[in-house]
């Protein structure tokens, strides 16, 4: 099966215009939502499932581990029952030893057969959600494609009822024209505010009176310092 | 409310270096938004948003106001400026020649803005940059 971008790129090729549909009519569009539907379903049942037989691993480790503690409970009850010779009571502990490791054989079966069907299932999970991403890339594709060709369509429809010409170079070049004469005119205005600031006329004026503040009172500074001089 | 008009809203408030935002929605079977930078306003850029993205494109020229015999060169200078151009990418919608960029739907507005922003800069310049090849 070939890829939905090929299929477009075929489509595009015959010079058909309505591409989205061209690929994928109406049915093919609600065909693959209906198996990207069914494959959440799928994930969703397989969750819940995955948690019941986690719960029951669990249940069966936890078996397991409470089964040794008692296995290491009774080895120590023999040990110390061989330690006082008494063979009969030693005896007795193996006994439940013996039957203690069945149980625990019996559960490391159990909690075996569930972490296999606990990697089963979070490999069909794996499965669905691959096959939804799948789906609804294509689908993404097909609706991205039908999506911006009747955008256009309405955005030609729109500016043409505004007489204007969507994508027209001359209006275009016109508007950018325009737009650049505004910017220089307000460069030029700022040059121009800049300029004005610069040459203040009042400062102008002291400066040409010899009345500029700094200068003059170092000048009285310098003449005050000459007078102290001895 | 739509991902289209909660932009509208969000856009006619916001500012992004140095830029505001005019938007028009643009009525139709498609939620369409028309949104023009401030100073960048010769190209308006259409919004429109699907499941998997929001795309932002600004439409530059129909193929016949190009120069026939300089449209392979065009075309290859176009993908040739595809990859250096921030943000923005070229592409061939109907008869138009247009710029554009996506986003994740998940974008937060600054994202949106940044984009806007790069998009109508991007489209100002290479609209001049490309004024050759026209009729």
């Amino acid at each position: 099966m070939s890829s939905i971008i090929e299929k477009l790129l075929t489509a595009l090729r015959g010079g058909v215009r309505e591409m989205g549909e061209a690929v994928m009519d109406a049915d093919g569009v609600r065909a693959i939502e209906r198996e990207i539907e069914i494959a959440k379903g799928h994930i969703e049942d397989a969750k819940r499932s995955l948690t019941d037989v986690m719960v029951h691993k669990l249940e069966a480790d936890a078996t397991t581990k409470s089964l040794r503690l008692d296995i290491a409970k009774r080895e120590a009850e023999a040990l110390t029952a061989l330690n006082q010779n008494d063979e009969a009571l030693a005896l007795q502990a193996a006994e439940q030893i013996a039957r203690l490791e069945t149980s625990v054989h019996e559960q490391l079966t159990i909690s075996q057969r569930y972490n296999e069907q606990i990697q089963r299932l979070k490999s069909n999970i794996q499965k669905a959600e691959k096959l939804i991403a799948d789906n609804e890339r294509d689908l993404a594709v097909v609706q991205t494609t039908d999506k911006v060709q009747k955008a256009t369509l309405q955005i030609a429809d729109n500016a043409a009822a505004h007489n204007a010409n969507l994508g027209s170079a001359r209006e275009t070049l016109e508007r950018i024209k325009r737009s650049q004469q505004m910017t220089d005119y307000q460069i030029e205005a700022g040059e121009e505010l800049q300029a004005e600031r610069n040459e203040d006329p009042l400062a102008k004026r002291l400066e040409a009176a010899g009345l500029t503040g700094d200068s003059r009172s170092a000048r009285d500074i310098l003449e005050r310092l000459k007078a102290k001089k001895p | 409310m739509s991902l289209i008009n909660d932009l509208a809203l969000k856009l006619s408030d916001a500012a992004y270096e140095g830029h505001t935002f005019d938007c028009l929605p643009i009525r139709g079977e498609v939620e369409v938004l028309q949104v023009q930078v401030s100073e960048l306003d010769a190209l308006p850029i259409y919004v429109t948003a699907t499941e998997t993205q929001i795309l932002c494109i600004s439409y530059l020229f129909r193929k016949g106001e190009l120069l026939e015999s300089r449209l392979a060169e065009l075309n290859e200078s176009l993908l040739e400026m595809s990859l250096p151009m921030p943000l923005s990418a070229f592409a061939i919608v109907d008869d138009f020649y247009v710029i554009y960029g996506a986003l994740s739907p998940l974008s937060i507005l600054e994202n949106v803005l940044k984009e806007l922003v790069t998009l109508a800069r991007n489209a100002n310049d290479c609209f001049q940059a490309f004024e050759e090849y026209l009729k």
